[in-house]
């Protein structure tokens, strides 16, 4: 059962040094899931990101029920021991936070004004960003938009998808709503080319 | 400690997280009403101050808001119920969706809508960034943090994990100068 550690293990990673919310998680998960362990391919990974936003939870718990479930099911093809990874994942990524409660949790509100933790997050969220900003670059690949040689009309469409989308996010528009057109638009143009 | 049962602890904030689509922070109305407004277990100002905080703790933004409030309210038995609370519906959706996906993903209708929203989520992640940057109070002097960071990862393959664990030693290390001049 190396492989349910490893996941555990993995995602108790992930809820210990993620911050900035979901954004500032997807880079880490990123690292760990795609990047070091394989257990989703970029494309796979951004398939959940998709899925995450249109289903309730927030993205740490999604993707670790996702990986945890998709990881043990590739290895050993049983539903139980897949649920359990899910399960183990899940479970990891939020126990960082209750360990740390209850280890301060006297002391959690003074804790957070001091002077030191002040000074480790003004270097922390800068990091954050770049973090954001890599994730958003790391997707930015073959295979979510295309390759220039074989699907040349795929990669212009899904460049003005993301630009379109862009904006879209910048004056606020739900991205739900932009995920959700952005997926009819697929299925349909796709079906017609 | 007030007197929640831990059942009704788990309950709304099962119910929070039924109805939270997408992000962590399209729960914070929902938990404020709740907690807030109906039930009167936080005042509001302490409200924020564990929005604050659960912000800058690591992990789930959503899980840790539930761990702080079931916290106070009735300790680690608390937290566990409200945290797992709030994580069931998303672990039961999920799994839902991962084990007819397999089926579905070979369809190729599927493919298609895919097709249309993977680029569509490097614009949801990408979006973000400026203003993230913005209440980080990123400066043209500091945008070197940000743009050092994101060019270890996307270039060198640098593990976020220790572009994390570096920022915050280095910021700690900073601090301890600045107060020592």
């Amino acid at each position: 059962m190396i492989l349910l550690i490893k996941l555990f293990v993995t995602f108790f990673k992930i809820g210990l040094f993620s911050f900035g919310g979901g954004y500032g998680m997807l880079s880490v998960i990123q690292g760990e899931v795609v990047t070091r362990y394989l257990w989703l391919t970029m494309s796979e990974f951004t398939d959940i990101v998709a899925i995450s936003q249109m289903t309730p939870g927030p993205i740490g718990i999604n993707s670790a029920t996702y990986v945890g479930y998709t990881a043990m099911n590739n290895a050993y093809g049983s539903l139980l021991l897949a649920v359990l990874g899910s399960l183990a994942a899940s479970i990891a990524v939020m126990l960082p936070t209750l360990i740390l409660m209850l280890i301060i949790s006297r002391y959690l509100m003074k804790y957070s004004k001091s002077a030191g933790v002040n000074a480790v997050f003004r270097m922390l969220r800068p990091a954050v960003v770049g973090l954001i900003a890599s994730a958003a670059l790391l997707l930015m690949n073959v295979e979510n938009f295309g390759s220039f040689t074989d699907e040349p009309l795929r990669l212009f469409v899904s460049v003005m998808i993301t630009v379109v989308a862009f904006i879209a996010m910048r004056r606020k528009v739900s991205p739900i709503l932009i995920l959700l057109l952005s997926g009819i638009f697929g299925a349909v143009f796709y079906s017609f080319v | 400690m007030t007197d929640v049962s831990l059942i009704k602890l788990f309950s709304i904030f099962s119910k929070i997280g039924l109805f939270t689509i997408g992000g962590g922070y399209a729960m914070i109305p929902l938990i404020e009403r709740d907690v807030v407004e109906r039930n009167g277990w936080v005042v509001k100002d302490e409200f924020l101050d564990l929005l604050a905080v659960a912000q800058s703790a690591p992990g789930v933004f959503a899980v840790n808001i539930a761990i702080f409030i079931g916290y106070k309210l009735r300790g680690v038995r608390g937290a566990v119920a409200a945290s797992v609370g709030s994580a069931l519906p998303s672990v039961v959706c999920i799994l839902l969706i991962a084990l007819f996906f397999h089926s579905f993903r070979h369809y190729e209708i599927v493919e298609n809508i895919f097709r249309g929203l993977r680029p569509a989520v490097v614009a949801l992640i990408a979006a973000p960034v400026f203003s993230v940057a913005r209440s980080a109070r990123i400066t043209r002097t500091t945008v070197l943090v940000p743009v050092l960071s994101a060019l270890l990862i996307v270039a060198f393959g640098v593990s976020p994990i220790y572009i994390i664990l570096c920022a915050g030693v280095a910021g700690l290390l900073y601090g301890k100068m600045k107060r020592r001049v």
